[in-house]
């Protein structure tokens, strides 16, 4: 099959800030980001959703830009911004039109060397973040199912099990004291990656990154809590309300092997089998066949974004006269079918051919009318954690060499039931009375 | 009004000069049998997307149950002639090729990508879809069933509800009013009434073929001309119907949801389709005043007060007619706070000329991110779909950017007079009644709904 090459670039500058470029001219728009190496998982305890409100602050205001500035001047560029909190990492990003790369770069510069912000920003996005997780988790049928919801039941590690999203008393407890030490500790250059895509070419671009951030002193190589989860020897299951969603659901969780083995890439593929749309042998089963679950769907959140312990995640919203054992039941015996018997050649072969059209799908995709976000995230992921940018284009390898044996090993060896966490969404409002004419899967 | 003194940013670099931005040659041409086809190359991955469309969706059939052109598009996929569900899924995975069929108001599509090797293949399986769909019957069983389930679904999801009242109140007796059947219309569905519509809408007179990606034009011409050459079908019979009556007054209408900790809100009003010689006036006037992060809006209700996380304006275009509408899902106690800042910002607009600064950040702001979609095979094909299913000028793309610069303050404020219809603006607010009806009822007369659109007292 043809397989795609990008040219990359990269450099780390004397303060420690990793530059990488991936030109591509045949626009005239430029992708930058900075990603910054800490995310939800290593925020500060007493302080649950901190990461995710610095990120907001981030946009409140920086030594030369004061509010709104930021997002002024990027728009007024032709262009458009954002940034996004994740597990191990925060990212800052804009696409604009390549006459406004030096202005991009100036603003992404003067706020990593300095954050001016007060209690008015601060309270003002405090509200701002309130919102967010109301439209999104507390006022939205199976909001935060399962991402908040499974982390507390799946892991016993503070850093891996508290919510990401941030409890409101917590917010609440949030000061600016917290947030000048937070980006003292965490936003330095020598935590970071800057990331030019587009148009730039390579040596203009590294010139430019040393033109405005080489004089950003580096800080202190910051601290990281250990994130290690204990080893886990029993099923862990616990419920959740839902308030406005009448369908049951749940979400099974197992713990996937560490990043760039041999079975984290059978498992990826594992992966496909089991979810991989309409021809994914859990919704063809539970959806088609069987027809006890209306939704069915999962994988391996951001499969090279993570630096932690992680799950393999299924979400099943079933109709209510089905029984959560029964649904339960049904999906074990999809697991327990590729445990048995394995998958043959012939699904290997259109497995690997679909993970590599949805890889080069992901490297081009984008976010948000954002072109290129998906391969500005995975060049600063394989960045700041493997230290190899180089990896987008010869990570496909480990994939494309699995064989079906390794994939019946991996689900024998980490899809038990001692390894995995199920949490249940209990509907309040149940579409039909509930345990009235409740039926058994076939 | 703001409270805040903005500060202004000290020494930040000028633009350098503008790159041309040069959109690709389009291969436009009409099959004997009447298919449109445009194809348009970007080679950044060895994939293409495409589209084929049909110019008829559920508002062409909503006298016989709305969401019909829906569940026919769901079914298409189903099973053809030669190939079963299962089959069609495998053979799907087996060239790495993605495949949704759907249906909106105005057409319904097949929305296909894949890798550019196995195109002929995947557009085999498209022509099969759209030719020889087989309607099986246990496979429509099953997905009338699942399109029940997601009907009740979405009636539990705040933005679903206020677009489907706002949809009522503006469009009335207009099929635009109805945007999904209700539980009993789906249970009523009929496997006869899915293939009637089928025979109907998909004929290649009625179809446009869209092409985007990493593939010689000349050669998947070819290609496609051999899979779709002997389709063969008339253009459905277009229906005349009565234009929808402007609502008159400012009228609120809550709909009750018990224990909502948020209060969606979302306001609207009649403007104009996408052919119309004031669109690019409207979408300029939108991106200032609530379209984009930098906008009025945004920078009011959020940036300023707080009071949402995603307030935004849209103007939204219908093949036959269009709406202006705000939105924010804004926290219990300040709804009516968030409406009169709402009706601040349009009133503003109405009233006073735009200063020529923020114009021209508003000007750059749109004809920047216009060309974004050049740097991706989906975002070309996107505005090329826009183009061909309006049926716009060619030199379409190419003109838009100067269209938005040569726009004027005066243009703004006529087009905010006209189209952000301040007195004449529907409120529709989703949320506990209890907490939000006394602030709702300060804007307009009041009517209260539930979830399924039943009056309450």
């Amino acid at each position: 099959m043809k397989r795609l090459h990008i040219p990359i670039e990269n450099t780390t500058l004397a303060n420690g800030l990793k530059v990488v470029i991936a030109p591509a001219t045949a626009a005239p728009v430029v992708t930058v980001g900075v990603y910054y190496k800490i995310g939800f998982r290593l925020e500060p305890r007493g302080r649950s959703g901190f990461a995710h409100l610095f990120e907001h602050m981030m946009f409140q205001g920086s030594a030369n830009a004061p509010k709104m500035q930021h997002i002024k001047l990027i728009n007024s560029s032709g262009g458009v911004l954002n940034g996004s909190t994740h597990y191990d990492v925060t990212n800052y990003y804009e696409a604009v039109p390549s006459n406004a790369l030096e202005r991009v770069l100036w603003l992404e510069a003067d706020r990593m060397r300095a954050l001016k912000v007060d209690d008015e920003n601060l309270k003002n996005q405090r509200d701002v973040v309130k919102e967010e997780v109301r439209v999104n988790v507390m006022n939205q049928p199976y909001g935060g199912f399962p991402w908040l919801d499974m982390p507390p039941i799946a892991f016993r590690n503070w850093a891996n099990a508290h919510n990401f999203y941030g409890d409101f008393a917590d917010l609440d407890a949030a000061n600016l004291a917290d947030v000048q030490a937070f980006f003292r500790t965490y936003y330095v250059p020598n935590n970071a990656v800057l990331l030019l895509l587009g148009d730039v070419q390579p040596a203009e671009g590294i010139a430019l990154a040393k033109k405005y951030f080489a004089d950003i002193p580096a800080g202190a190589t910051p601290p990281f809590a250990d994130p290690s989860e204990p080893e886990q020897a029993e099923e862990r299951r616990g419920e959740v309300e839902e308030k406005f969603g009448t369908l049951p659901a749940m979400a099974i969780g197992y713990r996937v092997p560490a990043r760039r083995t041999a079975d984290w890439c059978a498992m990826a593929l594992l992966e496909q089998a089991l979810h991989g749309g309409r021809a994914g042998r859990l919704y063809r089963e539970l959806v088609l066949e069987k027809q006890l679950a209306v939704e069915v769907d999962g994988g391996i959140e951001d499969i090279f974004g993570y630096n932690g312990p992680t799950q393999i995640v299924t979400r099943i919203l079933h109709k209510p006269e089905y029984s959560s054992e029964a649904t339960l039941t049904a999906f074990e015996a999809v697991i327990r079918e590729v445990q048995e018997k394995g998958i043959n050649e012939d699904e290997l072969e259109q497995l690997k051919v679909k993970w590599q059209s949805d890889y080069y799908s992901l490297l081009e995709g984008g976010r948000g009318g954002m072109p290129r976000y998906g391969l500005m995230h995975l060049l600063a992921c394989f960045t700041l954690f493997d230290g190899e940018p180089q990896l987008v284009n010869t990570i496909l390898d480990g994939f494309l060499a699995v064989k079906k044996e390794e994939i019946q090993a991996v689900a024998k060896k980490y899809l038990r039931t001692e390894k995995r966490a199920i949490v249940f969404r209990k509907p309040v409002n149940a579409g039909s009375p509930p345990d009235a004419g409740v039926k058994e899967a076939a | 009004m703001a409270t805040r003194v903005v500060e202004i940013a000290k020494g930040v670099p000028p633009l350098s000069e503008e790159r041309q931005v040069t959109w690709p040659k389009r291969t436009r041409t009409r099959l004997p049998n009447g298919l449109e086809v445009v194809l348009a190359e970007s080679h950044a991955v060895p994939k293409f997307h495409g589209e084929l469309l049909f110019r008829s969706g559920n508002a062409a059939v909503v006298d016989r149950a709305p969401g019909l052109a829906e569940i026919t598009a769901t079914v298409v996929r189903t099973g053809t002639s030669k190939r079963a569900s299962r089959q069609i899924e495998e053979d799907l995975r087996r060239i790495g090729a993605d495949l949704s069929s759907s249906a909106g108001a105005d057409t319904s599509a097949i929305s296909f990508a894949g890798l550019s090797e196995y195109a002929e293949p995947l557009l085999g399986l498209v022509n099969e879809l759209a030719r020889a769909a087989a309607f099986p019957e246990a496979e429509f069983d099953r997905e009338r069933r699942q399109m029940l389930e997601e009907v009740k679904l979405e009636r539990t999801q705040p933005e679903f509800l206020a677009g489907e009242r706002l949809r009522k109140v503006l469009f009335g007796a207009h099929p635009y009013a109805q945007v999904a059947p209700s539980e009993e219309q789906v249970a009523a569905f009929r496997r006869d009434d899915l293939m009637a519509v089928y025979r109907e809408f998909y004929t290649p007179e009625n179809a446009l073929l869209l092409l985007v990606g990493d593939f010689d034009s000349a050669a998947m011409l070819k290609a496609a001309e051999k899979v779709f050459d002997a389709w063969a079908g008339k253009k459905p019979q277009a229906k005349g119907t009565a234009a929808p009556a402007n609502p008159r007054g400012r009228r609120v209408y809550v709909v009750h949801v018990a224990g909502a900790v948020q209060t969606q809100i979302l306001a609207g009003c009649h403007a104009i389709t996408r052919k119309h010689p004031d669109w690019v006036k409207l979408g300029l006037t939108n991106s200032l005043f609530g379209g984009a992060f930098n906008s009025r809006l945004v920078m009011n209700i959020r940036e300023d007060k707080g009071y949402t996380y995603s307030p935004r304006s849209s103007a939204n275009p219908l093949r036959q007619h269009g709406y202006f509408s705000i939105s924010a899902a804004v926290r219990n106690e300040v709804v009516a706070a968030s409406l009169a800042e709402i009706f601040y910002e349009i009133d503003k607009l109405r009233a006073l000329p735009v200063p020529e600064a923020e114009l021209a950040d508003a000007q750059n702001y749109l004809s920047g991110v216009f060309s974004m979609g050049l740097a991706t095979q989906q975002g070309l094909l996107s505005q090329l779909v826009t183009v061909e299913l309006n049926e716009l000028p060619q030199d379409y793309l190419e003109t838009y950017r100067e269209k938005v610069r040569a726009l004027t303050p005066e243009d703004l404020l006529s087009a905010a007079r006209k189209y952000l219809d301040s007195a004449n603006m529907q409120i529709v607010v989703v949320g506990d009644r209890a907490q939000i009806e006394p602030q709702a009822a300060l804007f307009g007369e009041l009517e209260v709904y539930d979830a399924h659109g039943k009056r309450l007292d």
